[in-house]
């Protein structure tokens, strides 16, 4: 069985997302977040069983996929997955130029105008 | 009964609802005159049940309803006994009066008609109270009454101590339902019924239930935070900031009433054991004693009558758990007689303040002259509510001491703690009845006057029905007081008390309580700084409690904000990552269910450089120290990814891929150009090695999920379809492509969507210009 190794390379892949992402520099968070989609990726790709060389294509003569090919359904799953990761990480990294630009902080911790650290307690009394 | 009759006591439990609708029209447009056409409403109600009188009178319930959703049991449905019955006629008679009081009372007011649609309100969910069967209908309309008490305390919103006295009574009645709720699902747990009617008959059962205590237990939280019984009770007074029509009816004919129906109600299925007969005398007594003192100890009138409306609230506590037939009986005279007496007392207290512009007693006096009609209706309230004759306030009097008087010592103690509460509250009564009418003249803030109809009225009726009910006792009884007493015993238990003073125990109590109110009532003066002295010595009572409470709820809140959100990304991230992890590992070690090692198939060497190359392209991005080799890491790994699609036959996520992962490196490319952010990593090596262990720690659980994934037995029924189909149906040959264009065509209309949002919002943030202040 080949899908072992497959998912060993995904856990790698979960370990360097999760590493990054846990990393207060933003454009490194990014990296991770790209990473981490790879991993998703190559989780779906294994869990619907891979094959060598037989790419699900119906042949010319034939009217109904062959008994061998490859499983279809996930890579339909995957190829919507990464043209949605990819927009997704555009966005984030123009939002985070943009972040960059106006807070001028390029670590995360950096970026609280939405929660300042020390904003005042919210009124409490009758 | 009838079809008809259904929809009729359905129309009259409706009919204060349609009030709350009708006010503020009719006020906005008749003023203080609307309050005549207003009280028709609840008028009608109340002609409603008197004509069912007879009938329940006779002994027999009249129920009905319609059903709400069947297949759980609940229903809207209603049981109308002595019991309720008798709720349901002083509920919506008074409320009619009340009605007219409130006319008179906010005359002119700007929000009259909202004051009124809350009045109403609070009427109807008073009275879909009392005459609930279905437990969801009697939680329901229990709560509607805490929140209309909410909006009606709280009515004056402006003033702070009126905003504290709403949210006081909210918090601790509103709180206590949901021990209603708990109590009656715990019932319902029991007796596999859902209404009352039903489950009173289970009562030696529920007796011998294990639960007994707890459904006992969870009922009392309910009916004495509602009846506010000690320590429960510092809403009671505090609700004195809200109009007082309000007072007259929430606070002491009608609401607080509930805590006690509700003993009533259950008393045939809770009542008469040992737990009952300690827990209620004890709190009731409690209760009793405390209101009465400081009833004498206050000077404010309303606050004085809130107290001893506790005080009556906890001898009808303490009656209830006294046991026996008579204690009933007189528990149900006694509550009448207070409707009737407090009722009108309170709308007399707010004749005087809204006539004289004070409602303090020491500022008061002489009033007899202008206000003679007044002085008359308080002189009447004020001897039924110290039990004289022929009031009948003095029938219930009589009938507590006879119930309550005994050889032992349990009798000897409740006999003296309602002894000495009973002339307390003769004291107090007659402060409020003769100190502001009598002696001298005192100056006032307003030129007292008589007060109008519309005032007046409503506490005559009242003080008026005190006297006829005694007078024509025999008959009364037959119809109310019998009855009602039936329905809490649930056996046939006849009262027979009536207005003329006979010799015995009871009458020889009478005059003993009535001697003790008397010498408090000539030290009154000097007693009141005497217990505020010991209220003082005593404090912080309850009432700063609730302050307490309030304000360690807030802290304990703000607390756990600032621990749930910190509001650092790296804190939301550790949780939440360290949350898979544990997940992953935990549920396999607690089912052990972990994989098999699994059987690595042999790689072929082009297969191996390729996942060699990826692990290299990973290492290489984490452990980048310049920009550029990040971004070619990147593309590294991505590329790898690609390559590995195309060797296990997925050429389209190939393409994609490659695509993609070009894309993504000339955008990063672009937007490092710009920037000059580094990507030197700079945690400290403790928290890298945190960081480490949690990434390590996710991989490896989602490996090991994937292996136990792998280790069941493939279904391939979805794929097959697609393979079967794409060429017949959809005439495609790359199954993929069909899957996405058409199988799934929607879908991919949504993918495409979410595209175009991504890429507007990059166009957005591009084009918007820069806010940025300070350093460069």
């Amino acid at each position: 069985m080949i899908e072992p190794w497959l998912a060993v390379l995904s856990g790698l892949f979960f370990s360097a997302g999760i590493y990054l992402l846990l990393a207060p520099h933003l454009l490194r968070a990014l990296i991770g977040f790209a990473l981490f989609g790879n991993a998703v990726n190559l989780l779906l790709f294994l869990s619907g069983r891979v094959t060598r060389d037989a790419p699900p294509i119906i042949g010319e003569a034939e009217t109904a996929l062959k008994a061998g090919a490859a499983n279809p359904l996930p890579q339909a799953l995957i190829l919507t997955a990464i043209v949605i990761s990819f927009s997704f990480f555009a966005f984030l990294l123009v939002l985070a130029w943009r972040a960059f630009r106006d807070l001028g902080a390029e670590e995360v911790d950096g970026l609280d105008r939405a929660e300042p650290r020390d904003r005042p307690a919210p009124p409490g009394g009758y | 009964m009838t079809s008809g009759a259904t929809e009729a006591t359905f129309a009259a439990l409706v009919l204060p609802f349609l009030g709350a609708v009708v006010a503020p029209v009719l006020a906005g447009r008749f003023g203080a005159r609307a309050a005549w056409g207003l009280a028709v409403l609840p008028a009608l109600s109340f002609l409603h049940f008197c004509s069912l009188v007879p009938e329940i009178a006779g002994g027999a319930p009249v129920t009905g309803g319609y059903a709400w959703v069947p297949s759980y049991n609940l229903s809207f449905s209603w049981y109308l006994d002595g019991l309720s019955l008798t709720f349901a006629l002083l509920v919506t008679g008074i409320g009619a009066l009340i009605v007219l009081y409130a006319g008179g009372y906010l005359k002119g007011h700007v929000l009259q008609g909202r004051f009124l649609a809350f009045l109403f309100l609070f009427m109807g969910a008073m009275l879909g109270l009392v005459v609930s069967d279905s437990f969801l209908m009697l939680f329901i309309f229990w709560e509607m009454t805490s929140i209309t008490s909410f909006l009606l305390i709280g009515f004056d919103h402006e003033r702070r101590a009126a905003r504290r006295a709403a949210l006081q009574a909210l918090v601790i009645t509103g709180g206590g339902g949901l021990f209603l709720l708990a109590g009656l699902l715990l019932l319902w747990n029991v007796t596999d019924v859902t209404h009352m009617s039903l489950a009173l008959p289970y009562g030696e059962a529920l007796k011998a239930s294990p639960y007994y205590l707890a459904v006992l237990l969870l009922v009392l939280m309910a009916a004495f935070t509602k009846s506010a019984q000690f320590p429960f009770h510092a809403w009671l007074p505090n609700a004195m900031e809200a109009p007082t029509p309000v007072s007259a009816y929430l606070h002491s004919a009608t609401m607080v009433k509930a805590g006690i129906y509700l003993l009533m109600r259950l008393y045939p299925a809770l009542g008469g054991t040992a737990a009952w007969e300690i827990i209620l005398p004890v709190f009731g007594g409690l209760t009793l004693i405390v209101g009465a003192v400081m009833a004498v100890g206050e000077s404010d009138l309303k606050r004085m009558l809130a107290y001893t409306t506790l005080a009556s609230l906890g001898l009808l506590v303490l009656l209830l758990g006294a046991g026996g037939d008579d204690a009933v009986e007189a528990a149900v005279l006694y509550l009448m007689a207070h409707a009737l007496f407090k009722g009108a007392f309170f709308m007399l207290a707010g004749i005087l303040d809204h006539e004289t512009g004070s409602r303090d007693i020491t500022a008061l006096g002489g009033l007899v002259s202008a206000m003679p009609l007044t002085f008359a209706i308080t002189l009447a309230a004020a001897l039924s509510m110290g039990g004289l004759p022929p009031f009948f306030g003095f029938l219930a009097k009589e009938e507590i001491y006879a119930a309550l008087a005994g050889g032992n010592l349990r009798a000897i103690l409740l006999t003296a703690t309602v002894v000495l509460g009973n002339a307390l509250m003769f004291a107090a009564a007659f402060v409020i009845a003769l100190k502001p009418f009598l002696g001298a003249r005192k100056p006032t803030p307003r030129a007292p006057h008589e007060a109008p109809i519309l005032l007046w009225l409503a506490p005559a009726v009242l003080a008026l029905a005190g006297l006829v009910a005694a007078l024509l006792s025999p008959r009364f009884h037959a119809l109310f007081s019998t009855p009602m007493a039936s329905a809490v015993r649930a056996a046939p238990a006849p009262v027979e008390i009536g207005p003329m003073p006979h010799f015995g125990l009871p009458l020889l109590l009478s005059v003993v309580t009535i001697l003790v109110g008397i010498g408090v009532w000539l030290l009154a003066d000097r007693l009141r700084p005497a217990v505020a002295l010991l209220v003082a010595t005593l404090s912080p009572g309850p009432d700063a409690a609730f302050d307490e409470f309030i304000a360690g709820l807030l802290a304990l809140a703000r607390r756990v904000t600032r621990l749930t959100q910190p509001g650092r990304l790296h804190i939301y991230m550790t949780v939440m990552f360290a949350t898979l992890a544990a997940a992953l590992f935990v549920t396999p070690a607690l089912y052990g269910e972990w994989p098999a090692w699994p059987r690595f198939a042999p790689l072929l060497p082009s297969e191996a450089m390729i996942f060699a190359v990826a692990v290299i392209g990973l290492g290489a991005v984490i452990t980048a120290r310049q920009r550029l080799t990040a971004i070619v890491a990147l593309g590294i790994q991505g590329f790898a990814v690609a390559v590995i699609f195309v060797f296990y036959s997925a050429p389209d996520l190939a393409f994609t891929q490659f695509m993609v992962e070009t894309l993504s490196v000339v955008i990063l490319t672009l937007v490092m150009m710009r920037l000059r952010l580094s990507v030197v990593d700079r945690r400290a090596p403790r928290r890298r090695l945190v960081d480490g262990a949690l990434a390590l720690g996710g991989g490896f659980g989602l490996v090991l999920l994937t292996l136990k994934t792998l280790e069941t037995p493939f279904d391939p029924a979805l794929s097959l379809f697609f393979g079967q189909w794409s060429r017949v149906i959809a005439h495609g040959r790359n199954v993929v492509n069909v899957i996405i264009v058409d199988f799934r065509g929607t879908d991919t209309l949504g993918e495409i969507a979410v595209v175009t949002a991504a890429g507007l919002a990059v166009l957005a943030l591009l084009r918007r210009r820069s806010t940025r202040r300070g350093k460069a």
